[in-house]
C-alpha cells in the first residue's frame, strides 16, 4: 500500500545537539537518526560534531568515533570496514550506501545519517531485516540439481557460462538497493525487491542449476517479480556497482523466452 | 521487547530525489492524465455527433484559456508517455540499463517530448492560420 507519510510512532523529532570536543579544528556535523525501544519516545535526529583532522576519511570512521568518544549509546551494525560484509548499510546524504566506503568529503554540509529506508527500526541505525532475509530464503539460493556430478569431480562450467554470473555473485546482500526501491516501500510484503531478485537471477542463469523452470514458476506472479517498474533507484544506489535492474529485466526476458 | 512497536524508518521524506524516480512517477501520472483526456475526446466526438449547438459549446470551452491549458497538458502527457514508452520498450528488450545510459535516455525523453509539444502547437496554429 502506498503510504507517503510516516505512522505517528515513527515521526522524527529534532533531538539533542552534542557539543564538539575541545580543540576541534575542522568540525563536521553529523545528523543521526536515533530511536530506542526503552524510553517510549518517538525517533529523533541528534547532531554530533567530529574533528575531521582527528578522524578517518569514511562516514563509518566518524560514526565509530561518535560512539567511542561522544555517545556510547549510538547503535549501528559494522564489521569488515571495507565494503565486503554489507553490515553498515545505511542512508547517508539521502541515498543508501555502505558507511565504510562513503567518504565524508563527498557530503557537502551536514552528513545526514538514517537507517535503511522504510524498514522497522530495532534501534538507531539498525533496521530489522527479518523479512528481507525470509524473502531471500524463499528463492532457495542454493544449487538445485537432480543429476550427480562425476564422482570426485566438480560440476564444470565453460568460461562463458561462468561469465554470466559476473555482476551477481558480488552482491553482499546489504539491501541498499531493496530499501531504495519505492515499489518495495509500498509493496514490500509481496514484492521480493531488487536484491533478492538479483540473487534469484544468479541461480536462474547458473548453467549447473537444473531448477530454472521451477525458479521461474515461483516468480511468475504479479507481485513477486512484476512490481519492478524500472525506477532504477536500485542500480543507482548499489555500493558495489552492480545492476539489479538489469538482472530483473533478464528474469522478465527469461519468462518470455521459455513460452 | 515489543517488536510491533518498532517505528518505520523514514523513506520518501529523506531519500534524495532521483531523476529516474521522478520520470517513473511522471510516466504513471501522464498515463492517468491521458485516460482523462480520452474522456474529453469522447465528449468532443459525442458533441460533434449530437449537433451544432453541443459542438459549439465544447469548442468554446476548449478554446478558452482553461481549455487550452488542458489541451496543452494533454498534448504534453501524450508526447511524454509516448517517448518514455519507447524507453520502456528498449528496457524490455534488455537494453539501456547502465546508469549513464538511463540518464541520457531520460534527459532525451524530457527534451524530445517538450520539442514535440511545441512543434505540435506551432503546427496547429499554422494550420488554423492557413484556413
Amino acid at each position: 500500500m502506498v503510504e507517503f507519510s510516516l505512522p505517528k510512532n515513527a515521526k522524527v523529532r529534532e533531538g539533542k545537539t552534542w557539543p564538539a570536543l575541545d580543540g576541534t579544528k575542522r568540525p563536521k556535523s553529523l545528523r543521526v537518526y536515533r530511536w530506542n525501544g526503552d524510553d517510549g519516545e518517538t525517533p529523533q535526529v541528534d547532531t554530533y560534531t567530529v574533528d575531521l583532522d582527528d578522524c578517518g576519511p569514511m562516514v563509518l570512521d566518524a560514526v565509530i568515533k561518535i560512539k567511542n568518544e561522544i555517545d556510547p549509546t549510538l547503535t549501528f551494525r559494522r564489521s569488515c570496514r571495507e565494503g565486503v560484509c554489507g553490515s553498515c548499510a545505511m542512508n547517508i546524504d539521502g541515498t543508501n550506501t555502505l558507511a565504510c566506503t562513503k567518504y565524508i568529503d563527498e557530503v557537502s554540509g551536514d552528513v545526514k545519517v538514517y537507517p535503511l529506508p522504510h524498514m522497522p527500526v530495532v534501534k538507531d541505525l539498525v533496521p530489522d531485516l527479518t523479512q528481507a532475509y525470509a524473502q531471500y530464503r524463499s528463492i532457495e539460493p542454493w544449487l538445485k540439481s537432480d543429476s550427480q556430478p562425476t564422482p570426485g569431480k566438480e560440476r564444470l562450467q565453460s568460461p562463458e557460462e561462468r561469465q554470466k554470473l559476473d555482476g551477481m555473485w558480488e552482491c553482499i546482500l546489504c539491501f541498499c538497493c531493496t530499501t531504495s526501491c519505492p515499489s518495495y516501500w509500498w509493496n514490500g510484503d509481496r514484492y521480493l525487491g531488487p536484491a533478492v531478485l538479483l540473487q534469484a537471477n544468479r541461480w536462474i542463469q547458473d548453467s549447473r542449476d537444473e531448477s530454472t523452470g521451477d525458479r521461474l514458476d515461483e516468480l511468475e506472479d504479479p507481485f513477486r517479480l512484476y512490481r519492478c517498474h524500472t525506477i532504477m533507484n536500485c542500480t543507482k544506489t548499489c555500493p558495489k556497482g552492480l545492476n539489479p535492474a538489469k538482472a530483473i529485466a533478464d528474469i522478465k526476458q527469461a519468462m518470455v523466452e521459455r513460452r | 521487547m515489543a517488536s510491533n512497536n518498532r517505528p518505520l524508518s523514514p523513506h520518501i521524506q529523506i531519500y534524495k530525489p532521483q531523476l529516474t524516480t521522478f520520470m517513473s512517477i511522471t510516466h504513471r501520472a501522464t498515463g492517468i492524465v491521458l485516460a482523462v483526456g480520452t474522456v474529453m475526446l469522447v465528449c468532443w466526438l459525442i458533441a460533434a455527433a449530437t449537433g451544432e449547438n453541443a459542438f459549439n459549446n465544447v469548442q468554446t470551452f476548449l478554446g478558452s484559456i482553461i481549455g487550452k491549458l488542458l489541451l496543452l497538458g494533454w498534448s504534453y502527457a501524450l508526447f511524454y508517455h509516448m517517448c518514455n514508452g519507447l524507453r520502456h520498450l528498449f528496457w524490455d528488450a534488455g537494453r539501456g540499463f547502465e546508469i549513464e545510459t538511463a540518464y541520457t535516455t531520460g534527459r532525451l525523453v524530457i527534451g524530445v517530448s517538450i520539442l514535440l509539444t511545441i512543434g505540435a502547437w506551432l503546427w496547429g496554429y499554422n494550420a488554423m492560420a492557413a484556413i
